[in-house]
């Protein structure tokens, strides 16, 4: 009985999230570290490397990594205070049950205890309504390994085809566009070609706030002579030194993109040769683009007709180039035809594939890309395998040890899996690194979905804010708690390092995993002794799928810093034994895959890739006159996601305490709010109070709220479900609001610190 | 000893405001906690722009003139300390005077705090924490033959004019060849249908570089 136990005021006086200082051992100027841990940051995709000053089992701070070629020693703010989630007063350090006598809703349980009681609850729910009763939710910040250990414990030992993980709110629309375009799904160049290419194309991401260490990448650029076009409905950091400013309307993306590959056509700037020897359906995308004249597309995107030709004329007559989109053309109804859109404008220029050509997406989780190749995306099996496919279920069956018939077959995405919840089909969730009352669009409907659930289990480190719902919590471990790889930005694995022992009863998730297995009773396949040992699981799981890991160990990871996939153990030409140096920029013209055999560089049989025809479709929620307003959600530098880490390391919390409605002096005026106003802004789903920040970098015609905080103060109370058909991204970056100035402050400004 | 051959650079024009410079500093060991840096919006409501505000080291330092309890010394290899703990008052006056607003009054420890370009890492050899975390690289640390043949966009001064007071500095700004940006970045000029008529001041004096229109450029300044 998955309901709030208490008040959440009184969860949140209990678990917080209250904030971490430098105190004690972290706060002297005089204690030497016992040693230097090299590993990477906690937060985002960019996975800089770090060394974390370890001093009695406690991570005292931290010291640059200088020698890491990706970023040098260079951190933003999130990595430079990450060390600060440790010895933390929120921490879990035993497990919890949901007890509505306690004054705090929980009471510890001791953790074998609670082991015993999950696995009854769960073969209770199973014997009674069947294995597929019991669902589970996972995330892509986890490392590869536990990730891999997720998506076979679902199928194998809880036997349900219902797991699926937060890359879905993040990464699917691209990586459903790289499948459908180069039948591989992974950046296709290190970081380093951008810099000495002639123009960078940056399509909704705000670089300088979600993946600060690419700034340098992209000014270095600059200096060298590239121009860099920035596409955003806001002026956000890195718009403000670029050359050209494409603002584009929140949800009209694909509309841009058709409207200056036909200008491309119209002047024939597109390289012929590499479309009739590379790629396939070319005229089908000339055809639709036809339709979008200069003047229709200005019309229906908002840009100027001088700036689409201007961007048509630098990427048309370009020689080298590096395109790459995030979130900001992803998190749509049709955020897969963005990314096609995107793709087309790569394909049609025939830069791809050569040095200083590149094209990429801006993961936003350390593990973004390895999180979504290996099993726990409710479609997938390790490698990326589809697990509807015949020959792939027969691979990873064998693997695991297990007849086919019993590998369950695709599941849903993790919002369908909400409103199968809802509709009564689900009765149990075991959910780790995901926090959906932040996460998740409407979340009104996740919170009554959670109120129907029979059995919520929450694994993580602190009581995030949907574990407020859980029956039982088990307390996990923190990234330097661990060790294990994860797949950063560029498509290069690389290794995380265990800096320090988790406290209490805390132990690392992929044990808690096992343990579950064991009390399930069905411990075969869950024996493992250390994450090397699922690595090395994983490397023949992965073997002879498009995510072939076979040739990577961890030795090679951590003497090359970090190999980039595909990376074979055998050669798959000959298959002799190869020691193979892994693939750092995919498609240079003579390369051999295992899928075209030779007959091209992209990974479809014939060789070639493919042109997808982006058509533009609307968004689901037009404004209107009585929401006559785009919403539109993201991030700010100093948080990360929903929080859960970062709304609990003071000074990051101190740099940007709490959301902020973010407005155009225009509408400001209109609508009679001043800067540092209390402001409702309203959807058809919910409403949220804040202060206004009125500043000329957004369209006067769209709001911008950031999303990292829960309750009242968050975003997602007002943004719309709607889905992409293919990728299931919800739309965060499109709903129709309306908004007026609040009389004064809302009830929870008095009871609420900022980041609660 | 900091080495003579590696230099301060501040490059405004590529911060993108993220305090991870700010943040790096709290983070030293002569000070944990308190940030003798900081980062300020020139004006939030008008532009994105942010300056780091680090010591600029000048070779006469106005600071440590107006001090009345000579609490500010300047190193032989040209770092200009902070205050002295038994010597500081707090009396603000180096506040008042620094024609950078550099130095901060802590009033809770009753002492002044600036940058000392990480005294104790620089010394050493190791580059300041600020500029070695910081992500845009507006901070920069190294050789002037480094900047020079990275940054061809802009050229390093370290001379500055006040009035009648000239200033010359340890650290170096880096100005854009090809003139200033528009103080006021609106979104609505770059949504405009008339075309930006306005040009950046100034001939860009990079050989192949040609001037562009800048996509801001509603507002003449």
């Amino acid at each position: 009985m998955a309901t709030l136990p208490v008040s959440e005021l009184e969860i949140i006086r209990a678990y917080g999230p209250h904030t971490s200082s430098m105190d004690r051992l972290r706060s002297s100027t005089s204690v030497e570290p016992d040693r230097l841990v090299k590993t990477h940051c906690c937060f985002c995709g960019q996975q800089c490397g770090i060394q974390l000053r370890v001093k009695d089992n406690e991570v005292i701070g931290f010291e640059p990594w200088d020698d890491f070629p990706f970023n040098r020693g260079m951190l933003c703010p999130k990595g430079v205070k990450r060390y600060l989630q440790g010895s933390h007063p929120d921490r879990l350090t035993t497990a919890l049950r949901r007890d509505p006598s306690a004054p705090s809703g929980f009471s510890p349980l001791p953790y074998p205890e609670a082991i015993d009681r999950v696995a009854r609850e769960i073969q209770r729910l199973q014997s009674a309504h069947g294995p597929s009763s019991i669902a589970m939710l996972s995330g892509a910040s986890l490392t590869t390994e536990k990730a891999y250990l997720l998506g076979k414990f679902a199928r194998v030992a809880l036997r349900t085809p219902y797991i699926d993980y937060n890359g879905r709110l993040c990464m699917v629309s691209a990586g459903a566009g790289n499948k459908k375009a180069f039948g591989i799904d992974r950046t296709t160049s290190p970081w380093s070609d951008m810099v000495g290419t002639e123009v960078i194309w940056v399509a909704g991401s705000n670089v300088a706030e979600c993946s600060p260490i690419t700034t340098n990448y992209l000014w270095q650029a600059r200096e060298q002579g590239a121009r860099i076009i920035v596409q955003d409905p806001r002026a956000t950091p890195v718009a403000r030194t670029c050359d050209l400013f494409l603002p584009v309307k929140p949800g009209r993306d694909a509309a841009l993109f058709a409207g200056v590959l036909a200008l491309m056509i119209e002047h024939d700037w597109i390289d012929h040769d590499f479309i009739d020897r590379h790629t396939v359906g070319f005229e089908q995308v000339a055809a639709y683009c036809r339709q979008w004249t200069p003047a229709r597309t200005a019309a229906e995107t908002g840009v100027p007709e001088r700036s689409l030709r201007t961007a048509a004329e630098w990427w048309g007559q370009a020689k080298t180039s590096f395109l790459f989109h995030a979130r900001g053309i992803e998190h749509h109804n049709h955020g897969v035809a963005n990314v096609l859109g995107a793709i087309n404008l790569v394909l049609a220029s025939g830069r791809i594939g050569k040095p200083k050509c590149g094209y990429g997406t801006i993961v936003g989780q350390a593990n973004g890309q390895g999180g979504r190749e290996h099993g726990q995306k409710c479609d997938q099996l390790p490698g990326w395998r589809d697990i509807s496919n015949p020959e792939h279920r027969k691979y990873i069956a064998s693997v695991w040890g297990i007849p086919e018939p019993e590998l369950p077959g695709p599941g849903v995405d993790a919002y369908e899996l909400f409103r199968k919840i809802d509709a009564g089909e689900i009765k149990g969730l075991i959910s780790v690194c995901f926090n959906p009352v932040v996460s998740l669009p409407d979340n009104a409907f996740v919170r009554r979905a959670l109120d129907k659930l029979e059995l919520y289990v929450a694994v993580d480190f602190f009581l995030n804010d949907t574990a407020h719902y859980a029956d039982v919590v088990l307390p996990g471990s923190l990234q330097e708690e661990d060790e294990g790889t994860v797949t950063q930005v560029e498509g290069r694995v690389i290794k995380i390092n265990k800096a320090v022992d988790p406290p209490g009863e805390a132990r690392q998730d992929w044990r808690i995993i096992q343990d579950l297995a064991r009390a399930l009773g069905r411990e075969r396949g869950f024996t493992f002794q250390d994450p090397k040992e699922m690595f090395e699981e994983l490397r023949v799981a992965s073997k002879g799928g498009v995510a072939d890991y076979s040739g990577i160990t961890w030795d090679k990871v951590e003497r090359n810093m970090g190999v980039f996939w595909p990376c074979y153990a055998e050669d798959p030409r000959t298959g002799r034994p190869v020691d193979h140096p892994g693939t750092p920029r995919l498609f240079e013209r003579e390369s051999w895959n295992p899928v075209a055999k030779g007959s091209g560089p992209f990974y479809f049989p014939d060789g070639k890739a493919r042109f997808n025809v982006a058509e533009h479709r609307p968004p689901t929620e037009e404004v209107d006159a009585e929401f006559p307003l785009i919403l539109t959600t993201g991030r700010v530098v100093s948080q990360f996601l929903s929080g859960t880490q970062t709304r609990r390391i003071g000074p990051l919390v101190t740099q940007y305490p709490e959301p902020r409605i973010e407005l155009h002096p225009r509408l400001a005026e209109k609508l009679g709010i001043a800067d540092g106003d209390w402001a409702t802004a309203e959807s058809r789903r919910g409403s949220v109070t804040l202060q206004a920040q009125v500043v000329t970098t957004i369209r006067p015609d769209t709001i911008f709220i950031p999303y990292h905080w829960p309750g009242p103060k968050s975003a997602n109370q007002l943004t719309i479900s709607a889905q992409d058909p293919i990728s299931k991204i919800p739309e965060y970056k499109v709903c129709a609001v309306r908004l007026r100035r609040a009389e004064g402050p809302p009830p929870y400004a008095k009871v609420l610190e900022p980041q609660q | 000893m900091k080495p003579d051959h590696l230099q301060f650079f501040i490059d405004p024009s590529r911060c993108i405001g993220c305090q991870s410079c700010v943040q790096a500093c709290t983070e030293c060991d002569t000070h944990r906690g308190d940030s003798m840096i900081h980062v300020e919006y020139v004006n939030r409501s008008l532009s994105t722009q942010t300056v780091p505000v680090v010591c600029m080291h000048c070779d006469q330092p106005t600071c440590a003139e107006v001090c009345p309890a000579d609490a500010i010394k300047r190193t032989a290899d040209g770092v200009v300390q902070t205050a002295r703990k038994p010597r500081c008052i707090a009396c603000g006056n180096c506040v008042m005077a620094c024609p950078f607003g550099v130095p901060e009054l802590k009033l809770e420890r009753q002492i002044m705090m600036k940058c000392d370009m990480c005294y104790d890492r620089t010394s050493v050899g190791k580059k300041p924490m600020c500029a070695t975390v910081c992500p845009s690289q507006a901070l920069f640390y190294g050789t002037r033959e480094q900047i020079e043949q990275l940054r061809p966009r802009s050229i390093p001064t370290n001379r500055f004019q006040f009035g009648k007071q000239t200033i010359t500095t340890g650290v170096s700004v880096m100005v854009p060849r090809d003139g200033p940006r528009p103080e006021v970045l609106d979104v609505t000029a770059a949504m405009d249908t008339e075309p930006a008529t306005r040009a950046r001041s100034g001939a860009s004096r990079i050989p192949g570089l040609e001037v562009l229109a800048d996509p801001f450029a509603e507002i003449e300044v």
